[in-house]
């Protein structure tokens, strides 16, 4: 649960770039072409895949809810861990720890992102060979494991150019360069799902380059951006690897601060519980599992209403 | 000169501010205000004694993409408020002749325009020249429909705001869709999405769109040819009805269309050049009438009989 959850990052950038031109091309109506029958195999594959995906999930619920259930109490929130009495320790320093690595994400991926795809869409002159390499080398780096990212972050960012040590910062950063170029190649799809015919409708009228991406064609897009932002956050929520190797440590007491001191997240703290020999610690880390489970939806949900509130204005 | 305009009473027949001030105006004072400066092309435009004057003035003008020659030497000049067609066999650059006339080429990488294209009397491609303040004089229609998927209200307000026109945006509206004929289809579900409406319905709504910035020039290309003929009919009545005010130029593939609507037709065609590519070039230019009843040239009159193309 706590590291890379089986899918290989190629393969989930894929799924996030499939998704994002679904959406726009939802979003703007249009009917996808191709023979029935390759559509009819392609839902069956799909509700195969979902049909996995739910096992999966319906498995990890019954177990953390069998495990967790009885440690489900506002100690889990409140509560810092501890080795010394377990059966009240809990989830808060990590959940903070959580809410402010993730933030920060949030903050540098969606200008980042949003940036970069722009300009690979809709500026950068693809006969150029520096866009091409670009391209080459976004679409490469979304399958970079993510412990290749975790050691880049340890050199880069708390040590080396940048060395602003081992605080929650350095986690986002780290995070941050981890889910980018999923986040770019689905909202680059995005953007490029929206009709041609719309861009030109709008620089015939006399809109500039910017007034047409800035009124036209982000507006159009921005469902399917966000579905990219969506799966790149769920991804960050859940990593756990490349934070340990930028300073998540598993035992820390004090509430995090962005730049200041150490800080743990809720997967590593979860990793760290699970790994006890003690029953105790077992529970408590399904309880955790819970926490993260529970906060996930949130997220998502509050992603999702945000993804529908923008394509009930654009139709 | 865009006070001197606007106080300028309508009903006085008063030389018309050429309008290459206003090109080389936008160009040289960037500070300029484009909003402002729409008003630059009066809004009633009068008809001056009979006598057309020459909108376009296209003069040995050649089109290549990416150094492959799509058309060449196509030169005659575009009146005021006239229809012109552009005809001829599909892949001859009738398109691409209209896109060099509001700039919409620089779009296509690898795109290049020689010879000249005036515009009153200014160079359309002078080096001062501001192509996005181009379009904002020379409207344009696609050929298919292309509403912004946004509701009809912001469809035709998106021209106007992005240029920053002041004024009243709902009168704005109102105008733009009253003189694209379309007020009474959509006054009560301004603010339902443009894709709800028919094709005929968002076709008329891109014309809208486009007066609603108040151009000179309308460039047309295939603006009915995804529509019925009752669509067709309401778009050609709207023509007739705007060449009071603007200049059209209009590219078909349908003969009635063009002998109906057109004061001038063009007829393009195509031909083999020194290096075996295939080159639009221009046969005939007359008026409608001669062309469709007594063409010089036997290509000319082969085409619009329907004996070839
Ligand atoms: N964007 C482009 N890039 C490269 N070549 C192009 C482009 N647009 C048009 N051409 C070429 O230029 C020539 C003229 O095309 P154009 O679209 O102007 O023809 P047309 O007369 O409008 O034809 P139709 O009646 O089918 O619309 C064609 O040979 C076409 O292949
Ligand atoms: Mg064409």
């Amino acid at each position: 649960m706590a590291v890379d959850p089986g899918l290989p990052g190629a393969a989930r950038t894929q799924l996030a770039v499939a998704g994002a031109r679904a959406t726009t091309a939802a979003a703007l109506n249009r009917k996808g072409s191709g023979p029935r029958v390759q559509e009819g195999l392609f839902l069956a594959l799909l509700l195969l895949a979902v049909g996995f995906a739910l096992a999966g999930l319906a498995a990890l619920l019954v177990w953390s809810f069998v495990e967790g259930l009885p440690r489900l109490d506002a100690n889990l929130f409140t509560q810092g861990p501890s080795s010394l009495h377990p059966e009240t320790a809990g989830f808060r320093t990590a959940i903070l720890g959580s809410v402010y690595v993730i933030g920060g994400v949030i903050a540098l991926i969606v200008p980042l992102g949003v940036g970069a795809a722009i300009y690979l869409e809709e500026y950068a002159d693809k006969t150029r060979w520096w866009n091409r390499f670009i391209e080459l080398n976004v679409q490469n780096l979304a399958g970079v494991p993510s412990i290749v990212y975790g050691i880049l972050g340890l050199a880069f960012i708390v040590r080396g150019p940048l060395d602003i040590g081992f605080v929650a910062a350095a986690g986002s950063m780290t995070l941050a360069l981890l889910v980018l170029p999923t986040v770019i190649l689905a909202a680059r799809e995005a953007i490029r799902a929206v009709p041609p015919s719309i861009r030109e409708g709008a620089l015939a009228l006399g809109a500039t380059q910017w007034q047409t991406v800035r009124r036209q064609v982000l507006p159009a897009a921005i469902p399917g951006i966000l579905t990219g932002i969506i799966l790149g956050v769920a991804r960050a929520i859940g990593e756990a690897a490349p934070l340990l190797l930028v300073g998540a440590v598993t035992f820390v007491t004090v509430n995090p601060s962005l730049f200041e001191g150490r800080f743990t997240t809720l997967p590593v703290q979860i990793f760290n519980y699970a790994g006890r020999p003690q029953e105790v610690f077992h529970e408590l880390a399904a309880a955790g599992v819970i926490v993260m489970l529970v906060v996930l939806l949130a997220m998502n949900s509050f992603a999702i209403w945000l993804r529908n509130h923008y394509e009930k204005k654009l139709s | 000169m865009t006070q001197e305009t606007e106080i300028t009473p309508m009903t006085e027949p008063q030389p018309e501010p050429p309008a290459h001030d206003a090109l080389s105006e936008a160009a040289a004072d960037p500070a300029a205000q484009r909003g402002v400066e729409t008003h630059v092309v009066p809004e009633h435009r009068e008809r001056k004694g009979g006598k057309t004057d020459a909108v376009f003035h296209i003069d040995g003008v050649g089109v290549s993409y990416s150094g492959k020659p799509a058309v060449r030497d196509v030169t005659f000049d575009i009146a005021e408020n006239e229809i012109t067609a552009l005809i001829g066999p599909s892949g001859c650059g009738k398109s691409t002749l209209l896109r060099c006339l509001n700039r919409m080429n620089d779009l296509i990488p690898g795109c290049e325009v020689s010879g000249h294209v005036g515009f009153h009397g200014e160079d359309l491609y002078g080096p001062r020249v501001d192509p996005v303040r181009v379009r904002t004089l020379i409207g344009m229609v696609f050929q298919k429909p292309n509403p912004f998927p946004k509701s009809i209200y912001d469809n035709i307000a998106f021209g106007p705001r992005v240029l920053g026109v002041k004024g009243d945006l709902d009168e704005i509206v109102e105008r733009a869709l009253r003189r694209g004929a379309l007020w009474d289809d959509v006054k009560d579900r301004l603010k339902d999405n443009a894709y709800g409406m028919s094709g005929g319905q968002q076709q008329r709504l891109c014309i809208a769109r486009c007066l609603a910035i108040e151009p000179d020039v309308i460039l047309m290309d295939e603006p009915c040819s995804a529509l019925d003929p009752i669509s067709t009919g309401k778009i050609e009545d709207l023509m007739l009805e705007l060449k009071e005010r603007y200049s059209i130029v209009i590219v078909t593939h349908n003969m009635q269309q063009a002998a109906r609507v057109s004061d001038k037709t063009a007829f393009f065609t195509v031909e083999l050049s020194e290096e075996e590519h295939r080159v639009g070039r221009v046969v005939e230019f007359d008026d409608t009438e001669k062309v469709f009843t007594n063409p010089a040239d036997p290509r000319t009159e082969a085409y619009v009989t329907g004996k070839v193309g």
